[in-house]
């Protein structure tokens, strides 16, 4: 489904500010795998989902997406079939437009079929409502309202069903819960699993939150220092408990602080 | 004090000038750009208009008025997505340009007479009587704004508003924003220039400095619109500029019958434009003090 080889990537090679966010990832997820990124500040995640997303292009390495080399695709062409949400919940949505526009622009981009001069019909906009009702936010009775009315929760629901409208390849989860509180944070979260498992969508996702890292998904990745230094799935997974993991977490912030300070003196 | 003649040159004016309203709706209130490109394809569309007319073909004229428009929009959006020209000075650099291009298309004169050509009016006048003037021009304002409006809620024209709306999620998404604005800025300059092409055919007469200030005259009659209509949806808001320009010219009207010097409108409307973007600023910065 979504292949990485060897991706590297240094930022402003040659400088003082030289730095490596990409230490040659190699990455393979199967169709439906849901994987949790965990990974201290500055350990490549983000950057992990820009490789994959093109918002850069790697050093060198390879992106494959449904047998498809998408190394060399613009951004914009790759977000046709990769859904993405970030943790600032004002990303995702235009707010000076309706729900019903912001969702008609979603759906229409993403549909395989449409010319640029369609338009969403009563059909589509039926089927808008529906899906915004599955939110239970009770969005669906205010389609003509500017999404710069909805609280920043609302927005990131929105962005959600908008991202997952037209069922992508794949998914990209960047800390998307980590900007709203506590409520609307779980809340949010368990749409996300609603909407993963009804879809069968191949997701990736960055969390702070080592629990719900495990609890979520069906993998777990760990990142530091641009590389993949721990890999969880099946049974392994099943054992580990949060304690266990925030210890490895610890354990991997210590070797990367060490190599910094000895790299220091 | 105001006569009929005066009224009626008023919607006429004000309905030719509408075009630029929108043109500006379009690039200044969706894409959220500057375009100063607006005086320069103002001008194009006169220039192009009374040399084909002149020619012989006043109805061809319009069309191909707005294809020069569209590539002026062009050029301006292409120095702003292809070489990173911040998108007030690629306008400016287009406009520059533009002048020398204009003054080309009437053959290097400054002005081009069309007292005995057919024109778009003279054409319609045996069949339209007295209204020759008027219908056609609300028309072409009218239909060009259902366009607008239609345009807009197709999936290019969502993608384009989502454009200026919020940039961070165009990049996220399936949306090339070089192309949008591309395309935002063709069609606004087409207008423009269509704005131009209908006056030089209504006044008879095309000039290399008819499109000066173009740019604030046609803000000016899109927040007078916005001020009026309470705000509301894209085809409001489109009627609204609309409205915007035809008050815009009773305005002006006024002026003139109070012996205002004519001199003076490009300063007022200079002010009326300062004042109306101004304002919310200034409202925000009362509200923080108190």
């Amino acid at each position: 489904m979504l292949k990485l080889t060897n991706v590297t990537k240094t930022f402003a090679r040659g400088t003082v500010n030289e730095k490596t966010a990409l230490a040659g990832i190699d990455l393979h997820l199967e169709k439906g795998d849901f994987v949790t990124v965990l990974g201290s500040n500055g350990a490549g995640k983000s950057t992990l989902f820009g490789a994959i997303a093109g918002t850069f292009l790697p050093d060198t390495g390879s992106v494959i997406l449904d047998g498809r080399d998408i190394t060399r695709l613009p951004d914009y062409k790759r977000s046709k079939h990769i859904g993405r949400l970030f943790q600032d919940p004002l990303k995702g949505t235009a707010p000076g437009m309706t729900i019903e526009e912001n969702l008609a622009l979603a759906y229409m981009r993403a549909s395989a079929h449409t010319s640029p001069f369609s338009m969403i019909s009563k059909a589509d906009r039926a089927e808008f409502r529906d899906r915004l009702a599955t939110l239970g936010l009770g969005l669906e009775n205010r389609m003509d309202q500017p999404v710069g009315l909805l609280s920043g929760g609302q927005r990131q629901a929105l962005t959600l069903l908008m991202a997952t409208l037209v069922t992508p390849q794949l998914l990209l989860l960047d800390e998307h819960t980590a900007a709203l509180d506590p409520a609307t944070a779980e809340k949010v979260l368990q749409l996300t699993k609603t909407i993963v498992s009804t879809h069968g969508i191949t997701c990736l996702m960055i969390t702070h939150n080592i629990p719900s890292a495990l609890s979520l998904g069906n993998r777990t990745i760990m990142m530091n220092a641009g590389k993949i230094v721990l890999e969880l799935s099946g049974k392994t997974r099943k054992e580990m408990t949060a304690e266990d993991l925030l210890q490895a977490f610890h354990d991997q912030s210590a070797i990367s602080d060490r190599m910094l300070f000895s790299a220091g003196c | 004090m105001i006569s009929t003649a005066v009224i009626l040159s008023a919607l006429e004016l004000g309905c030719i000038y509408a075009l630029v309203a929108l043109a500006l709706f379009l690039s200044f209130r969706i894409l959220n750009i500057a375009d100063m490109t607006t005086d320069g394809s103002f001008t194009l569309g006169c220039a192009v208009s009374a040399t084909i007319a002149v020619a012989g073909h006043p109805i061809l004229a319009l069309p191909v008025a707005m294809a020069a428009g569209a590539t002026a929009g062009f050029v301006t959006a292409a120095l702003q997505t292809r070489f990173r020209i911040p998108s007030i000075l690629a306008g400016i650099i287009t406009n520059t340009g533009l002048y020398t291009v204009n003054l080309a298309v009437m053959g290097f004169s400054s002005n081009v007479n069309m007292l005995k050509t057919p024109t778009l009016f003279s054409l319609l006048k045996p069949t339209l009587g007295a209204g020759f003037k008027l219908i056609p021009a609300a028309l072409i304002s009218i239909l060009a704004g259902l366009l607008l409006a239609a345009f807009l809620k197709t999936r290019l024209g969502l993608s384009i508003r989502a454009t200026g709306d919020n940039p961070d999620m165009v990049r996220a998404s399936s949306i090339n924003t070089a192309f949008t604005v591309t395309v935002g800025l063709c069609i606004a300059n087409a207008m423009t220039a269509l704005s131009g092409a209908v006056l030089a055919q209504y006044q008879k007469t095309a000039d290399i400095n008819m499109g000066t200030g173009m740019v604030i005259i046609g803000l000016a009659s899109l927040i007078i619109g916005e001020t009026i209509l309470p705000k509301g949806k894209t085809l409001v808001k489109i009627l609204g500029a609309i409205l915007g320009s035809i008050v815009y010219r009773f305005i002006i009207a006024i002026a003139l019958r109070l012996d205002l010097p004519s001199e003076c409108l490009k300063l007022i409307s200079a002010v009326i434009v300062a004042l109306a973007i101004g304002l919310p600023a200034l409202k925000a910065a009362r509200k923080g003090e108190n």
